[in-house]
């Protein structure tokens, strides 16, 4: 039996916050990205789509580099808001955006090919009976796409919780500050304490888990309660 | 009322149109590739001519060389799909009510669903969704769809060509007693030569874009 007493939790409210955070950012940001991707028909559309999709094929490591020039205190972000009074390295919300960063491409890309897949005429379709865009895409794309939406939420929930490499480039490990879970097995692995490098393993291992399955059922009730019903 | 007058260059041939419709149904036939369903696209909006000028009750929709391309939400045009193009997580309600214009925008005409649904004799599929209904009554939704929204004209590109012949009779004739009731210009895009002389009160034959032969026809039915 282990024995959780004397164990530090903060890693697990640390990386919660990040994961729901960036979840949540990622998934207003990566349907706003999916969206003007998949309508511009512009000769930069391969160019926008690598930018945005960098994330996902570069390593952690590197993707942390840049967000550490970006937001360091010489960086153009990291300089913009230190006229207001804030730094990002080092410091929760550095957990936030790595997370955030890393996960995006995930969400962008499912929801992308989501939206693609749709039938053009059903939209055309649409767009002769009178309604805006705005209705068209809260009332016909998410519905039809939303498959492709919870996958991409699901993925890029997984990919944030798992980031390790861009979260301790630029949030480092300190203790109740931005230690998060990943880093917190690595950390207690590499000083021999197997016992607490465990009990985070099966910790994380539950949480994926049980969001995983949540969010299975919960896609399967939206599409037996929806697409499924209409799909033809 | 509708005046077409344009051109549109497609990658191997140009569509050539001149079309003036006041009232009635008319036709166009020919074959896959003539540019049929390329002509109600301009009209209604959804591909932009090259060159030329679309006005539909003397109002221009398109005006090359007036700058004008109204968007295709505010043409007043109604579209049935050849593939229905039903929405398929809405019911048979929800799908003809999604277009219906807000009261007060359009004063004329106090458009109510049941009636359109049993008009078009679906008003017991209300509450079904499109893959629990047939091709016949897809296409009868898709026909009320367009109707709610008061459409001023009305475009079918091959509405009845997916389905079996006994039903494609019973709607060819639906078709004629609906223009009839609804007193607005209809334009019909068939293969179906038959079915083009039958419906139409125009035909326009098209073959690479080019309008090959125009006929106004006095239907028998009609006169009956």
């Amino acid at each position: 039996m282990i024995d959780l007493r004397g164990l530090d939790f903060s890693p697990l409210l640390i990386s919660l916050r990040a994961v729901i955070i960036a979840t949540i950012v990622t998934f207003f940001l990566g349907i706003a990205a999916a969206c003007f991707v998949s309508g511009y028909r512009g000769k930069f559309k391969g160019l926008i789509d690598g930018v945005l999709t960098l994330p996902l094929v570069l390593p952690p490591t590197v993707v942390g580099f840049l967000l550490l020039l970006l937001f360091g205190k010489n960086g153009p972000l990291g300089k913009l808001l230190m006229a207001i009074g804030m730094t990002v390295i080092f410091s929760w919300p550095a957990t936030v955006i790595a997370a955030s960063v890393v996960a995006f491409p995930l969400m962008y890309r499912t929801v992308r090919s989501a939206f693609e897949q749709i039938d053009q005429n059903i939209i055309n379709a649409a767009r002769t009976l009178g309604v805006s865009e705005w209705k068209i895409f809260w009332k016909i794309t998410i519905p039809l796409s939303w498959p492709g939406v919870a996958a991409g939420t699901v993925l890029a929930f997984a990919r944030a919780l798992g980031d390790f490499g861009a979260t301790l480039m630029i949030g480092g490990n300190i203790p109740g500050k931005t230690l998060t879970i990943p880093a917190a097995i690595f950390f207690a692995a590499e000083s021999g304490d197997m016992r607490k490098a465990l009990v985070w393993v099966i910790l994380i291992f539950v949480i994926s888990l049980i969001v995983m399955t949540l969010m299975n059922y919960w896609t399967d009730y939206q599409s037996k309660m929806t697409a499924t019903i209409g799909r033809r | 009322m509708l005046n077409a007058h344009f051109k549109k260059d497609l990658p191997t041939f140009d569509l050539e149109v001149d079309i003036s419709l006041s009232n009635g149904i008319l036709a166009l036939v020919g074959p896959s590739g003539a540019g049929k369903t390329t002509i109600l696209q301009c009209v209604a909006g959804l591909q932009t001519p090259s060159w030329g000028e679309i006005n539909i009750h003397d109002k221009a929709v398109f005006s090359s060389d007036h700058g004008i391309d109204i968007p295709i939400r505010n043409r007043r045009i109604g579209y049935v799909f050849q593939d229905y193009a039903l929405f398929p997580h809405m019911t048979v309600e929800k799908n003809v009510m999604y277009g219906k214009p807000k009261k007060g925008n359009i004063p004329n005409k106090a458009l109510n669903v049941s009636n359109v649904l049993d008009m078009l004799k679906i008003g017991h599929l209300r509450n079904r969704y499109p893959n629990q209904i047939s091709g016949g009554e897809k296409q009868r939704v898709a026909l009320a769809r367009a109707l709610m929204t008061e459409p001023e004209l009305l475009l079918l590109d091959e509405p009845l060509s997916a389905l079996d012949q006994d039903t494609r009779s019973t709607l060819q004739q639906e078709l004629l007693k609906l223009q009839t009731q609804w007193k607005i210009p209809f334009i019909l895009v068939t293969h179906d030569v038959q079915e083009a002389e039958m419906l139409g009160d125009q035909i326009i034959k098209l073959d690479r874009g080019k309008q090959e032969e125009i006929k106004g026809i006095k239907k028998l039915h009609k006169a009956q």
